[in-house]
């Protein structure tokens, strides 16, 4: 462990902690953060009725919009030159959300990060390639700066290229990959193509910045020789580091020193009793660039407060299994694009990349599932093929209750991601 | 009295029949017979060519799903029956099809099908006890 004396500390001492820092936060937003405070003074709230954090499922949430609205720096805390580093998300639709860091929070960011990296196995003495893209997306830095507090040795390579990835892991034999796991998956059968499984030293891989799911983890486990671990964060929380996997594997360990945890219901913002699934919200418990209260993340997990093998009391949550704002509703039934993949991924005779394409016939919605058909031996009757069709469609009908539209298509015809995948084509309203 | 089949994925969207044929051409590769079967979402193109394995290797090479096949090939009359005579053989011995397909050469008064049928050996076998002329692989190469 990195911080034991905080990792394993007793779930009471972590408690009166967490209720200490929450006063903080609150005395911060009320002094420092005008849109914050006007976001609980609207719901009604008084600085001197500080809840405690029972109480806070009283107080309302924050969600994206609020950075959208109040972009770059309207819910920023401190003055601009207290602002040591800026990051934010993609911003494809809208404002990308400005996230921002003191030299406090820095410094938190890179033991959050160490962390992880720790849960996950990894030491001072290992080599790590760093696959995401290094720039404002959260993932790069991040990773880079909590494992070069370890005293890992770093591979910068960012995300593409690559053969040039592949040369690296041969030539300097890194133990550790750092990278979104689409683009883990892509490296991994990249490596199998090549044959060079044999020649390489990966050990561990840390995969964030997207979910995935464990048949996703088997397959790039199987093609790199190496125990995939899972980590989540997100860029308005203050990036990766919020939760990761240790090598239990039974769920990503939440920094609850830093953040508070709650699962709601995303049509009624009810609280959700513990190990039920529901939308992760975060009260950032030590920033103090961005101070959030009950921020929604759309992220749709669990949490369990049971002891873990690896001694870490920290609660943990399930690998996430969507956004809620990813989750189609194709005739009424509520699909996980991830629920797909686990189907697929299973599947024989087809490549792991996979597209959804939801379109409007008439008045009905349909999904289409396209795969590619990558094993020739197939190819010798049509009855096998149909078979394979048939055998993706009535898993899926198993476990979402839809039938889909299977298409088998050409080997890499596919849209490959080096980065976040988006795997979902909505053409409805088109 | 082998003959080996190449088959190959094609999408069921414009252009993609275009493209496999592209890359036969870029190959040099000289069809002797082909086919092709679909369905509405994709269609397996099979085809007879001289050099089956380059012409699998050329195909994986340029990432499409490709592969390999043993058939029976048999050379018959250009003439009115001849093909019930051939099938009638199979049916007799209790030999299914699973699909045919034919084609012609420069060699006037001949005509060749190739016949995929779940064992070989036996069909050659009764084909050939039954009087009909049967094509090798090599025969691909002078044909």
């Amino acid at each position: 462990m990195w911080q034991p004396e905080i990792e394993a500390m007793g779930r009471d001492a972590l408690r009166y902690l967490q209720e200490d820092r929450f006063r903080q936060v609150w005395a911060h937003i009320w002094d420092d953060a005008p849109v914050q405070r006007g976001l609980l003074r609207d719901a009604g709230a008084e600085r001197g009725d500080a809840p405690s954090l029972d109480g806070i499922s009283k107080l309302p949430f924050t969600d994206k919009k609020a950075f959208t609205e109040h972009y770059p720096f309207g819910l920023f805390a401190v003055p601009r030159e207290k602002v040591i580093r800026l990051h934010s998300t993609s911003g494809t639709t809208n404002k990308p959300s400005m996230g921002g860091y003191t030299v406090s929070d820095m410094q938190n960011w890179k033991d959050l990060i160490a962390r992880i990296c720790a849960a996950a196995g990894v030491t001072g003495g290992d080599t790590a390639q760093v696959a995401f893209g290094y720039g404002m997306f959260t993932g790069g830095f991040g990773l880079h700066q909590g494992l070069e507090q370890m005293g890992v040795t770093i591979l910068p390579m960012s995300s593409g290229q690559t053969e040039k990835q592949l040369m690296m892991m041969r030539d300097i034999g890194p133990t550790v990959l750092v990278s979104t796991p689409s683009y883990a998956l892509y490296l991994s059968e990249a490596v199998r193509e090549a044959g060079i499984k044999g020649e390489i030293k990966l050990r561990v891989g840390l995969f964030g910045g997207e979910g995935h799911t464990p048949e996703m983890a088997a397959k790039i486990e199987e093609n790199l020789g190496i125990t995939a671990t899972s980590n989540y964060g997100l860029c308005e929380l203050g990036g990766p580091g919020l939760s990761g996997e240790c090598l239990e594997r039974k769920g990503l360990h939440i920094a609850e020193d830093h953040y508070y945890c709650e699962i709601i219901d995303s049509e009624t913002g009810e609280v959700l009793p513990e190990g039920e699934t529901g939308e992760l919200v975060v009260t950032s418990l030590t920033r103090e660039a961005l101070p959030l209260i009950r921020y929604r993340t759309k992220d749709i997990t669990r949490l369990t407060y049971e002891p873990c093998a690896c001694g870490r009391t920290h609660a943990r949550m399930a690998p996430v299994i969507g956004r809620s704002d990813d989750m189609l509703i194709i005739r009424g039934v509520n699909v996980f694009p991830s629920q797909i993949e686990s189907v697929l991924i299973r599947q024989e005779h087809i490549g792991p990349h996979y597209m959804l394409v939801v379109r409007r016939e008439g008045v009905t919605d349909t999904l289409e599932v396209q795969v590619e058909l990558v094993d020739g031996s197939v190819l010798e009757s049509f009855p096998m093929l149909e078979q394979i069709q048939g055998s993706i469609r009535e898993q899926i009908r198993n476990i979402l209750g839809l039938t889909v539209k299977v298409t088998l298509v050409a080997p890499q015809s596919v849209e490959r991601f080096m980065g976040k995948a988006r795997r979902v084509k909505d053409e409805r309203g088109k | 009295m082998v003959i080996e089949q190449v088959s190959v994925f094609v999408e069921n969207k414009k252009g993609s029949l275009k493209d496999i044929l592209g890359i036969l051409a870029d190959g040099g590769v000289d069809l002797r017979a082909i086919s092709i079967a679909d369905t509405s979402d994709f269609g397996i193109l099979r085809m007879i060519v001289p050099e089956p394995d380059a012409t699998l290797e050329l195909f994986r090479s340029r990432g499409v799903t490709a592969s390999k096949t043993q058939v029976t090939g048999c050379k018959l009359h250009d003439e009115p029956g001849a093909l019930h005579k051939v099938l009638s053989t199979l049916c007799d011995a209790d030999i299914s099809v699973e699909y045919i397909y034919a084609f012609l050469t420069r060699s006037a008064g001949d005509a060749y099908v190739i016949l995929r049928v779940e064992d070989n050996a036996a069909a050659r076998d009764v084909l050939q006890r039954a009087g009909h002329s049967l094509i090798s692989q090599d025969d691909i190469l002078t044909l």
